[in-house]
């Protein structure tokens, strides 16, 4: 196969995934977004980056109290980067059901988590929705060479 | 995915956490209450070796800080053993170097603590 078709065809490779929102299944989450890593060639550093990312990402939805029943995780590869979504279904808001927040040390926690992600991956956004959850997406930028 | 906890009595009043696996949220409390206990029985020095650690996330890097937070209020300390690079990373981007001693050997870390 000639390597234009190939590259055309990573383009359009998308791996999904959906886990359970508890604790046990976050290690697959990142197994499976390292695997996909590595097939773009990525070095062990920014696999372990991707890694670290989505594991915060799917903590981050556990550790919200109005957290959906699944976790979904897409991991999509283009020519140019792998982009990696993150979506939980869950009802959004501030406090949780009976006005309760998490307390400091929970939340600084949490704050790092965000830190890391944004730190690790080169671009971060998301999307809240109250009723449809939320979507989280991630982007490792392949430097020039990596794909295919 | 797991995380080994072993805990042994070092020289003078310093323990050692041995820990060996991954930690994250699924792990962690192990890690917590392993540490919780040994401040519970009054030990406040503590090396915490990560020597077999392949992955650390930021749950696991808050157990080790409320476990510092904790051995501080008693005038204690806790020095950490890490030699994996990209664990080290992830103590250097969070500026958690400059809050734990982190050695390259347990005897480096045991002698710092004393």
């Amino acid at each position: 196969m000639n390597h234009a078709v190939e590259n055309e065809n990573a383009a359009t490779d998308r791996v999904e995934l959906r886990i359970p929102s508890r604790p046990e299944w976050v290690a697959l989450a990142r197994l499976a977004a390292a695997a996909v890593a590595n097939r773009l060639r990525l070095s062990i550093d920014e696999i372990e980056d991707v890694k670290l990312a989505v594991t915060e990402a799917c903590t981050a939805v556990i550790q919200h109290e109005n957290h959906g029943d699944f976790i979904h995780l897409t991991c999509e590869t283009t020519p140019q980067a792998l982009r990696v979504r993150v979506h939980d279904s869950g009802r959004q808001g501030a406090h949780g059901e009976n006005g309760q927040m998490m307390d400091l040390d929970e939340a600084r926690i949490a704050g790092l988590g965000v830190f890391l992600i944004r730190t690790l991956m080169d671009e971060v956004s998301y999307d809240v929705h109250p009723q449809l959850g939320t979507d989280l997406l991630m982007v490792k930028r392949l430097a020039a060479g990596q794909a295919g | 995915m797991d995380i080994k906890v072993n805990v042994r009595q070092g020289p003078g009043d310093c323990y050692v956490v041995d820990l060996s696996g991954e930690i994250d949220v699924y792990t962690s409390p192990k890690v917590k209450d392993a540490i919780g206990e040994l401040i519970d029985r009054g030990v406040y020095y503590l090396v915490i070796n990560l020597e077999k650690v392949r992955y650390i996330d930021s749950t696991g890097l808050g157990v080790l800080i409320g476990g510092l937070k904790r051995v501080r209020e008693h005038g204690g300390s806790v020095n950490l053993v890490c030699t994996n690079l990209q664990i080290k990373k992830i103590f250097d981007i969070t500026g958690l170097v400059k809050i734990f001693g982190i050695f390259d050997t347990e005897d480096a870390a045991m002698k710092a603590l004393v």
